[in-house]
Protein backbone atom coordinates (compact mmCIF):
# COMPACT_ATOMS: atom_id res chain seq x y z
CA UNK A 1 0.00 0.00 0.00
CA UNK A 2 3.06 2.57 0.53
CA UNK A 3 4.22 1.83 -2.82
CA UNK A 4 0.88 2.67 -4.16
CA UNK A 5 1.78 6.85 -4.60
CA UNK A 6 5.33 5.91 -5.88
CA UNK A 7 4.13 3.33 -8.26
CA UNK A 8 1.62 6.10 -9.78
CA UNK A 9 3.98 8.85 -9.72
CA UNK A 10 6.64 5.98 -11.70
CA UNK A 11 3.55 5.47 -14.34
CA UNK A 12 3.18 9.11 -14.66
CA UNK A 13 7.17 9.70 -15.19
CA UNK A 14 7.26 6.79 -17.57
CA UNK A 15 4.47 8.42 -19.57
CA UNK A 16 6.33 11.69 -19.85
CA UNK A 17 9.38 9.57 -20.72
CA UNK A 18 7.88 7.85 -23.46
CA UNK A 19 6.64 11.51 -24.61
CA UNK A 20 10.13 12.77 -24.51
CA UNK A 21 11.04 9.90 -26.63
CA UNK A 22 8.65 11.06 -29.53
CA UNK A 23 9.92 14.91 -28.86
CA UNK A 24 13.88 13.49 -28.95
CA UNK A 25 14.67 14.22 -32.68
CA UNK A 26 14.04 18.38 -32.18
CA UNK A 27 16.74 20.15 -32.99
CA UNK A 28 18.74 20.85 -30.52
CA UNK A 29 18.80 24.89 -29.90
CA UNK A 30 20.58 24.58 -26.21
CA UNK A 31 22.30 22.07 -25.48
CA UNK A 32 20.86 22.17 -22.16
CA UNK A 33 17.81 21.66 -23.30
CA UNK A 34 17.16 19.30 -26.02
CA UNK A 35 13.99 18.06 -24.66
CA UNK A 36 12.67 21.66 -24.74
CA UNK A 37 9.32 21.08 -26.51
CA UNK A 38 8.28 18.29 -24.23
CA UNK A 39 9.37 20.41 -21.36
CA UNK A 40 7.50 23.58 -22.68
CA UNK A 41 4.27 22.10 -22.54
CA UNK A 42 4.66 20.61 -19.24
CA UNK A 43 5.89 23.72 -18.05
CA UNK A 44 2.52 25.11 -19.20
CA UNK A 45 0.53 22.04 -17.54
CA UNK A 46 2.20 22.60 -14.40
CA UNK A 47 1.75 26.21 -14.40
CA UNK A 48 -1.71 25.74 -14.67
CA UNK A 49 -1.98 23.16 -12.08
CA UNK A 50 0.16 25.67 -9.91
CA UNK A 51 -2.30 28.84 -10.88
CA UNK A 52 -5.51 26.71 -10.55
CA UNK A 53 -4.84 25.09 -7.63
CA UNK A 54 -1.39 24.96 -5.28
CA UNK A 55 -0.84 28.64 -5.99
CA UNK A 56 -3.95 29.80 -4.03
CA UNK A 57 -4.22 27.30 -1.60
CA UNK A 58 -0.62 28.33 -0.75
CA UNK A 59 -1.73 32.33 -0.52
CA UNK A 60 -4.44 31.35 1.72
CA UNK A 61 -2.29 29.19 3.90
CA UNK A 62 0.01 32.37 4.27
CA UNK A 63 -2.91 34.78 5.43
CA UNK A 64 -4.58 32.15 7.90
CA UNK A 65 -1.45 30.63 9.59
CA UNK A 66 0.81 33.17 11.79
CA UNK A 67 4.14 33.18 10.83
CA UNK A 68 5.14 31.58 13.73
CA UNK A 69 3.47 28.69 13.15
CA UNK A 70 4.48 28.44 9.71
CA UNK A 71 8.28 28.68 10.89
CA UNK A 72 7.39 25.63 13.39
CA UNK A 73 5.67 23.57 10.14
CA UNK A 74 8.99 24.88 8.10
CA UNK A 75 11.21 23.00 10.77
CA UNK A 76 9.61 20.06 11.58
CA UNK A 77 9.77 19.33 7.73
CA UNK A 78 13.49 20.39 7.45
CA UNK A 79 14.06 18.32 10.35
CA UNK A 80 12.51 15.33 9.31
CA UNK A 81 14.86 16.11 5.66
CA UNK A 82 18.05 16.52 7.79
CA UNK A 83 18.60 12.62 8.30
CA UNK A 84 18.38 12.39 4.45
CA UNK A 85 20.77 14.95 4.10
CA UNK A 86 23.52 13.95 6.40
CA UNK A 87 23.26 10.40 5.12
CA UNK A 88 24.27 11.86 1.68
CA UNK A 89 26.48 14.06 2.96
CA UNK A 90 28.53 10.62 4.32
CA UNK A 91 27.66 8.88 0.95
CA UNK A 92 29.86 11.91 -0.48
CA UNK A 93 32.72 11.11 2.02
CA UNK A 94 31.83 14.38 3.64
CA UNK A 95 31.74 12.59 7.25
CA UNK A 96 32.15 16.23 9.23
CA UNK A 97 29.26 17.74 7.08
CA UNK A 98 27.18 14.34 7.95
CA UNK A 99 28.00 14.12 11.47
CA UNK A 100 26.69 17.54 11.50
CA UNK A 101 23.50 16.97 10.18
CA UNK A 102 22.50 13.97 12.37
CA UNK A 103 23.65 15.87 15.17
CA UNK A 104 21.15 18.61 14.24
CA UNK A 105 18.16 16.16 13.87
CA UNK A 106 19.31 15.13 17.35
CA UNK A 107 19.59 18.15 19.24
CA UNK A 108 16.55 19.50 17.39
CA UNK A 109 14.59 16.57 17.58
CA UNK A 110 14.71 16.45 21.60
CA UNK A 111 15.91 20.58 22.80
CA UNK A 112 14.06 21.77 19.83
CA UNK A 113 10.59 19.48 20.68
CA UNK A 114 10.11 17.47 17.20
CA UNK A 115 12.00 19.72 15.74
CA UNK A 116 9.73 22.46 15.55
CA UNK A 117 12.58 24.85 17.03
CA UNK A 118 15.82 25.07 14.79
CA UNK A 119 18.30 25.08 17.74
CA UNK A 120 20.56 23.47 16.29
CA UNK A 121 21.09 26.72 13.75
CA UNK A 122 21.69 28.80 16.49
CA UNK A 123 24.27 26.44 18.45
CA UNK A 124 26.02 26.71 14.82
CA UNK A 125 24.97 23.87 13.42
CA UNK A 126 24.75 24.87 9.70
CA UNK A 127 21.63 23.60 7.95
CA UNK A 128 23.14 21.81 4.72
CA UNK A 129 21.05 21.10 1.30
CA UNK A 130 22.09 17.67 0.04
CA UNK A 131 20.16 14.89 -1.88
CA UNK A 132 20.67 11.65 -3.72
CA UNK A 133 21.11 13.32 -6.90
CA UNK A 134 23.70 15.33 -5.72
CA UNK A 135 25.25 12.55 -4.08
CA UNK A 136 25.33 10.81 -8.09
CA UNK A 137 26.81 14.31 -8.84
CA UNK A 138 29.45 13.81 -6.78
CA UNK A 139 29.86 10.05 -7.81
CA UNK A 140 30.22 11.41 -11.38
CA UNK A 141 27.05 10.83 -12.85
CA UNK A 142 26.55 13.49 -15.38
CA UNK A 143 23.21 15.53 -14.52
CA UNK A 144 21.72 14.84 -18.92
CA UNK A 145 18.90 16.64 -20.09
CA UNK A 146 16.80 19.60 -18.24
CA UNK A 147 13.47 17.52 -17.42
CA UNK A 148 9.94 19.07 -16.43
CA UNK A 149 8.60 16.51 -14.34
CA UNK A 150 4.61 15.93 -14.30
CA UNK A 151 3.48 18.15 -11.24
CA UNK A 152 6.95 18.67 -9.41
CA UNK A 153 8.71 21.09 -12.04
CA UNK A 154 12.37 21.28 -13.18
CA UNK A 155 14.78 18.67 -12.47
CA UNK A 156 17.35 17.17 -15.03
CA UNK A 157 16.99 13.64 -15.60
CA UNK A 158 19.43 12.31 -12.72
CA UNK A 159 17.60 14.08 -10.51
CA UNK A 160 13.81 12.85 -11.55
CA UNK A 161 14.93 9.67 -12.03
CA UNK A 162 16.30 9.27 -8.43
CA UNK A 163 13.02 10.88 -7.16
CA UNK A 164 11.74 7.91 -5.72
CA UNK A 165 14.90 6.88 -3.72
CA UNK A 166 15.02 11.16 -2.59
CA UNK A 167 10.99 10.46 -1.49
CA UNK A 168 12.44 7.09 0.06
CA UNK A 169 14.80 8.79 2.22
CA UNK A 170 12.45 11.95 3.16
CA UNK A 171 10.80 9.86 6.03
CA UNK A 172 7.59 10.37 5.00
CA UNK A 173 7.52 7.17 2.70
CA UNK A 174 7.56 5.32 5.57
CA UNK A 175 4.01 6.54 7.16
CA UNK A 176 1.76 3.84 6.58
CA UNK A 177 -1.28 5.39 6.97
CA UNK A 178 -1.85 6.75 3.65
CA UNK A 179 -4.52 9.35 4.56
CA UNK A 180 -2.13 11.32 7.36
CA UNK A 181 0.93 10.51 5.11
CA UNK A 182 -1.01 12.46 1.94
CA UNK A 183 -2.26 14.85 4.24
CA UNK A 184 1.55 15.37 5.19
CA UNK A 185 2.52 15.47 1.80
CA UNK A 186 0.00 17.91 1.06
CA UNK A 187 1.04 20.39 3.65
CA UNK A 188 4.56 19.81 2.81
CA UNK A 189 4.03 21.30 -0.43
CA UNK A 190 1.61 24.22 0.44
CA UNK A 191 4.36 25.01 2.84
CA UNK A 192 7.09 24.94 0.06
CA UNK A 193 4.76 26.90 -2.29
CA UNK A 194 4.46 29.53 0.22
CA UNK A 195 8.14 30.67 0.46
CA UNK A 196 8.48 30.85 -3.05
CA UNK A 197 5.28 32.92 -3.24
CA UNK A 198 7.83 36.33 -3.07
CA UNK A 199 9.63 34.93 -6.48
CA UNK A 200 6.32 35.20 -8.38
CA UNK A 201 6.76 38.95 -8.51
CA UNK A 202 10.11 38.90 -10.74
CA UNK A 203 8.74 36.42 -12.94
CA UNK A 204 6.00 38.10 -13.77
CA UNK A 205 7.78 40.42 -16.59
CA UNK A 206 10.31 37.77 -18.19
CA UNK A 207 10.94 38.11 -21.53
CA UNK A 208 10.66 34.35 -21.54
CA UNK A 209 9.29 32.67 -18.08
CA UNK A 210 10.36 28.97 -19.21
CA UNK A 211 13.88 29.55 -20.27
CA UNK A 212 14.39 31.77 -17.28
CA UNK A 213 13.17 29.26 -14.77
CA UNK A 214 15.27 26.40 -16.72
CA UNK A 215 18.38 28.62 -16.88
CA UNK A 216 17.72 29.67 -13.33
CA UNK A 217 17.21 25.82 -11.61
CA UNK A 218 20.23 24.81 -13.84
CA UNK A 219 22.13 27.30 -12.28
CA UNK A 220 21.01 26.85 -9.07
CA UNK A 221 21.71 22.81 -9.11
CA UNK A 222 24.99 23.03 -9.83
CA UNK A 223 26.00 25.50 -7.30
CA UNK A 224 24.18 23.29 -4.72
CA UNK A 225 26.43 20.32 -6.63
CA UNK A 226 29.39 22.48 -5.56
CA UNK A 227 28.55 23.29 -2.37
CA UNK A 228 28.55 26.80 -3.45
CA UNK A 229 31.48 26.88 -5.24
CA UNK A 230 30.53 26.18 -8.93
CA UNK A 231 33.21 26.79 -11.04
CA UNK A 232 32.24 30.28 -12.96
CA UNK A 233 34.43 32.33 -15.66
CA UNK A 234 33.33 35.32 -16.80
CA UNK A 235 33.54 35.90 -20.64
CA UNK A 236 35.51 39.48 -22.32
CA UNK A 237 33.56 39.27 -25.13
CA UNK A 238 34.70 42.97 -26.92
CA UNK A 239 37.79 40.49 -28.13
CA UNK A 240 36.71 40.09 -31.74
CA UNK A 241 37.22 36.33 -32.83
CA UNK A 242 35.69 34.81 -35.87
CA UNK A 243 33.16 31.89 -34.99
CA UNK A 244 30.40 30.19 -37.24
CA UNK A 245 27.05 31.37 -38.00
CA UNK A 246 24.13 30.27 -36.02
CA UNK A 247 22.38 27.87 -38.08
CA UNK A 248 18.47 28.61 -38.83
CA UNK A 249 15.86 27.78 -35.78
CA UNK A 250 14.19 24.77 -37.33
CA UNK A 251 10.59 23.59 -35.54
CA UNK A 252 10.20 20.16 -36.06
CA UNK A 253 7.40 17.80 -36.55
CA UNK A 254 8.32 15.89 -33.27
CA UNK A 255 8.18 18.99 -31.02
CA UNK A 256 4.73 19.68 -32.17
CA UNK A 257 3.64 15.50 -31.86
CA UNK A 258 4.97 16.09 -28.33
CA UNK A 259 2.73 19.34 -27.95
CA UNK A 260 -0.44 17.27 -29.05
CA UNK A 261 0.11 14.26 -27.01
CA UNK A 262 0.43 16.04 -23.89
CA UNK A 263 -2.65 18.32 -24.79
CA UNK A 264 -4.26 14.99 -24.91
CA UNK A 265 -3.08 13.42 -21.86
CA UNK A 266 -5.54 13.59 -18.89
CA UNK A 267 -4.16 13.03 -15.22
CA UNK A 268 -6.37 11.37 -13.18
CA UNK A 269 -6.13 12.00 -9.67
CA UNK A 270 -6.43 9.19 -6.44
CA UNK A 271 -10.06 9.72 -6.35
CA UNK A 272 -10.40 9.16 -9.86
CA UNK A 273 -11.15 12.85 -11.22
CA UNK A 274 -9.35 14.68 -14.08
CA UNK A 275 -7.03 16.99 -13.07
CA UNK A 276 -6.26 18.73 -15.93
CA UNK A 277 -8.60 20.29 -17.90
CA UNK B 1 14.93 91.77 -5.05
CA UNK B 2 13.71 89.30 -7.67
CA UNK B 3 17.45 89.49 -8.77
CA UNK B 4 18.21 88.69 -4.59
CA UNK B 5 15.48 85.42 -5.22
CA UNK B 6 17.00 84.21 -7.81
CA UNK B 7 20.76 84.64 -6.98
CA UNK B 8 19.66 82.53 -3.62
CA UNK B 9 17.79 79.63 -5.34
CA UNK B 10 21.20 79.02 -7.70
CA UNK B 11 23.42 78.96 -4.17
CA UNK B 12 21.08 76.63 -3.04
CA UNK B 13 20.54 74.84 -5.69
CA UNK B 14 24.36 74.61 -6.24
CA UNK B 15 24.64 73.99 -2.49
CA UNK B 16 22.17 70.55 -2.86
CA UNK B 17 24.25 69.47 -5.98
CA UNK B 18 27.28 70.09 -4.14
CA UNK B 19 26.36 67.54 -1.01
CA UNK B 20 24.53 65.31 -3.27
CA UNK B 21 28.07 64.95 -4.88
CA UNK B 22 30.09 65.11 -1.55
CA UNK B 23 27.53 61.89 -0.65
CA UNK B 24 28.53 60.21 -3.48
CA UNK B 25 32.25 60.61 -2.63
CA UNK B 26 31.92 59.98 0.58
CA UNK B 27 30.80 55.88 -0.71
CA UNK B 28 34.36 54.12 -0.23
CA UNK B 29 34.70 53.02 -3.75
CA UNK B 30 38.14 52.27 -3.26
CA UNK B 31 37.28 49.12 -1.06
CA UNK B 32 34.53 46.68 -2.95
CA UNK B 33 33.41 45.17 0.38
CA UNK B 34 32.79 48.40 2.08
CA UNK B 35 30.92 50.06 -0.88
CA UNK B 36 28.57 47.07 -1.13
CA UNK B 37 28.38 47.20 2.64
CA UNK B 38 27.70 51.35 2.25
CA UNK B 39 25.03 50.83 -1.12
CA UNK B 40 23.23 48.05 1.18
CA UNK B 41 22.80 50.07 3.86
CA UNK B 42 21.35 52.86 1.97
CA UNK B 43 19.06 50.89 0.00
CA UNK B 44 17.62 49.29 3.08
CA UNK B 45 17.26 52.45 4.43
CA UNK B 46 14.88 53.59 1.19
CA UNK B 47 12.92 50.38 2.02
CA UNK B 48 12.83 51.21 5.45
CA UNK B 49 11.35 54.37 5.37
CA UNK B 50 9.87 54.67 1.84
CA UNK B 51 5.90 55.04 2.65
CA UNK B 52 4.44 54.31 -0.87
CA UNK B 53 6.32 51.28 -1.44
CA UNK B 54 4.38 49.88 1.72
CA UNK B 55 1.16 50.75 0.40
CA UNK B 56 2.37 48.94 -3.15
CA UNK B 57 4.09 52.09 -5.25
CA UNK B 58 7.65 50.93 -5.77
CA UNK B 59 7.94 53.94 -8.26
CA UNK B 60 9.56 56.23 -5.64
CA UNK B 61 11.59 53.88 -4.06
CA UNK B 62 13.44 53.50 -7.21
CA UNK B 63 14.01 56.50 -8.27
CA UNK B 64 16.04 56.79 -4.90
CA UNK B 65 17.69 53.33 -5.63
CA UNK B 66 18.43 53.96 -8.92
CA UNK B 67 20.14 57.61 -8.01
CA UNK B 68 22.37 55.29 -5.36
CA UNK B 69 23.22 52.48 -7.12
CA UNK B 70 23.31 53.04 -10.26
CA UNK B 71 27.27 54.81 -10.91
CA UNK B 72 28.40 51.54 -9.40
CA UNK B 73 27.36 49.21 -11.26
CA UNK B 74 28.94 48.22 -14.86
CA UNK B 75 25.79 48.06 -17.30
CA UNK B 76 27.53 47.42 -20.09
CA UNK B 77 29.83 44.48 -18.65
CA UNK B 78 26.73 43.31 -17.50
CA UNK B 79 24.44 43.60 -20.82
CA UNK B 80 27.53 41.91 -22.64
CA UNK B 81 27.56 39.07 -20.21
CA UNK B 82 23.71 38.59 -20.97
CA UNK B 83 24.00 38.68 -24.73
CA UNK B 84 27.04 36.27 -25.15
CA UNK B 85 28.85 35.58 -27.91
CA UNK B 86 26.37 37.63 -30.35
CA UNK B 87 28.09 40.51 -28.50
CA UNK B 88 30.84 40.47 -30.71
CA UNK B 89 28.71 40.80 -34.10
CA UNK B 90 26.59 44.27 -32.87
CA UNK B 91 27.18 47.28 -33.84
CA UNK B 92 28.32 50.03 -31.27
CA UNK B 93 24.85 51.75 -31.75
CA UNK B 94 22.99 48.20 -31.12
CA UNK B 95 25.22 47.64 -27.83
CA UNK B 96 23.80 50.63 -26.68
CA UNK B 97 20.33 50.08 -27.17
CA UNK B 98 20.92 46.90 -25.59
CA UNK B 99 22.42 48.25 -22.79
CA UNK B 100 19.76 50.62 -22.33
CA UNK B 101 17.15 47.80 -22.96
CA UNK B 102 18.44 45.15 -20.40
CA UNK B 103 18.73 48.12 -17.77
CA UNK B 104 15.00 49.03 -18.05
CA UNK B 105 13.92 45.65 -18.48
CA UNK B 106 15.57 44.60 -14.98
CA UNK B 107 14.48 47.56 -13.15
CA UNK B 108 10.91 46.12 -15.01
CA UNK B 109 10.86 43.16 -13.83
CA UNK B 110 12.42 43.57 -10.19
CA UNK B 111 10.92 46.71 -9.38
CA UNK B 112 7.39 44.26 -8.44
CA UNK B 113 9.58 42.20 -6.34
CA UNK B 114 10.76 45.47 -4.05
CA UNK B 115 6.97 45.51 -3.08
CA UNK B 116 8.29 42.48 -1.05
CA UNK B 117 10.30 43.81 1.34
CA UNK B 118 9.94 41.97 4.69
CA UNK B 119 12.03 43.26 7.11
CA UNK B 120 15.08 41.17 5.74
CA UNK B 121 18.77 42.26 7.39
CA UNK B 122 21.76 41.58 5.41
CA UNK B 123 25.10 39.54 6.52
CA UNK B 124 28.43 40.82 5.62
CA UNK B 125 30.95 37.68 4.87
CA UNK B 126 34.63 38.95 5.25
CA UNK B 127 36.37 39.61 2.40
CA UNK B 128 39.52 37.40 1.11
CA UNK B 129 41.54 39.42 -0.99
CA UNK B 130 45.00 40.25 -1.52
CA UNK B 131 46.10 43.85 -2.76
CA UNK B 132 46.70 43.37 -6.61
CA UNK B 133 43.42 41.64 -7.05
CA UNK B 134 41.57 42.95 -10.00
CA UNK B 135 38.32 41.29 -9.45
CA UNK B 136 36.63 39.62 -6.28
CA UNK B 137 33.53 38.16 -5.05
CA UNK B 138 32.20 40.25 -2.26
CA UNK B 139 29.60 38.18 -0.35
CA UNK B 140 26.58 38.76 1.59
CA UNK B 141 23.62 36.81 3.58
CA UNK B 142 19.75 37.68 3.10
CA UNK B 143 18.18 36.96 6.22
CA UNK B 144 14.45 36.86 6.65
CA UNK B 145 12.50 35.30 9.49
CA UNK B 146 11.45 31.83 9.57
CA UNK B 147 13.41 31.28 6.34
CA UNK B 148 16.76 29.84 5.70
CA UNK B 149 19.46 32.70 4.86
CA UNK B 150 19.86 33.42 0.74
CA UNK B 151 23.38 34.42 -0.04
CA UNK B 152 23.60 37.12 -2.47
CA UNK B 153 27.48 37.64 -3.68
CA UNK B 154 28.79 40.82 -5.85
CA UNK B 155 30.80 40.05 -8.63
CA UNK B 156 32.81 43.06 -8.42
CA UNK B 157 35.35 44.44 -11.04
CA UNK B 158 38.22 47.55 -10.94
CA UNK B 159 38.24 50.04 -13.32
CA UNK B 160 41.20 52.62 -12.42
CA UNK B 161 41.15 52.99 -8.64
CA UNK B 162 36.79 52.15 -8.72
CA UNK B 163 35.10 49.19 -8.02
CA UNK B 164 32.02 48.43 -9.88
CA UNK B 165 29.14 45.64 -9.49
CA UNK B 166 29.21 43.48 -13.01
CA UNK B 167 27.30 40.68 -11.40
CA UNK B 168 24.82 39.98 -8.91
CA UNK B 169 24.36 36.09 -8.00
CA UNK B 170 21.39 34.83 -6.08
CA UNK B 171 21.66 31.67 -4.33
CA UNK B 172 24.53 30.43 -7.32
CA UNK B 173 22.05 32.17 -9.68
CA UNK B 174 23.60 34.47 -11.55
CA UNK B 175 21.29 37.59 -12.65
CA UNK B 176 23.14 38.50 -15.90
CA UNK B 177 24.43 34.98 -16.98
CA UNK B 178 20.79 33.50 -16.42
CA UNK B 179 19.37 35.32 -19.34
CA UNK B 180 21.44 34.36 -22.19
CA UNK B 181 19.36 31.26 -22.72
CA UNK B 182 16.36 33.98 -23.32
CA UNK B 183 18.53 36.22 -25.47
CA UNK B 184 20.32 33.57 -27.44
CA UNK B 185 16.82 32.40 -28.22
CA UNK B 186 15.46 36.02 -29.54
CA UNK B 187 18.53 36.88 -31.31
CA UNK B 188 17.98 33.37 -33.39
CA UNK B 189 14.19 34.13 -33.71
CA UNK B 190 15.04 38.27 -35.02
CA UNK B 191 18.82 39.00 -34.95
CA UNK B 192 20.30 40.93 -32.19
CA UNK B 193 17.19 43.73 -33.63
CA UNK B 194 15.04 41.60 -32.45
CA UNK B 195 16.30 41.12 -28.84
CA UNK B 196 16.35 45.05 -29.03
CA UNK B 197 12.72 44.59 -29.90
CA UNK B 198 11.75 42.08 -27.33
CA UNK B 199 13.62 44.60 -24.59
CA UNK B 200 12.25 47.64 -25.74
CA UNK B 201 8.74 46.27 -25.54
CA UNK B 202 6.94 47.06 -22.79
CA UNK B 203 3.90 44.82 -23.33
CA UNK B 204 5.04 41.09 -23.14
CA UNK B 205 2.63 39.91 -25.89
CA UNK B 206 4.53 42.25 -28.69
CA UNK B 207 7.51 39.56 -27.52
CA UNK B 208 7.01 36.52 -30.34
CA UNK B 209 5.96 33.45 -28.36
CA UNK B 210 8.90 30.75 -28.80
CA UNK B 211 6.76 27.67 -28.18
CA UNK B 212 7.78 25.19 -30.94
CA UNK B 213 5.01 23.54 -31.91
CA UNK B 214 2.15 26.26 -32.05
CA UNK B 215 2.23 28.07 -34.86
Amino acid sequence: MANSILSRAFVLLLASVMLVMTGCASNPRNPDDPLEGYNRAMFKFNEGVDKAVLKPVAKAYEKVVPQMVRTGIGNVFSNLGDIWVGLNNLLQGKIGEGMSDLMRFAVNSTFGILGIFDVASEMGLEKHDEDFGQTLAVWGVKEGPYFVVPFLGPRTVRDAAVLPVDFYGSGLAQIDHVPTRNTVLAVRAIHTRSELLGTDRALEGQLDKYAFVRDAYLQNRRYKVHDGNPPVEYEDFDRKESRPRNLPNYETYADAMALAAIGRMEFVGADGRTLNQ
Amino acid sequence: MNRGVNAMKNLLAALCLSAASALAWALPTDKPDALVKALTEEVLQVLRTDEKLRAGDASRAIESIEKIVLPHFDLRRMTMLAVGRDWRDATEAQRDRLVKGFYDMLVRTYSNALTEYRNQTVDFRPLRMSPEDRSVRVQTEIRQPGGQPVPVDYMMEKNGSEWKVFDVVVAGVSLVTNYRGTFAQEIRNGGIDGLIRALESRDKSLVPASTPGKS
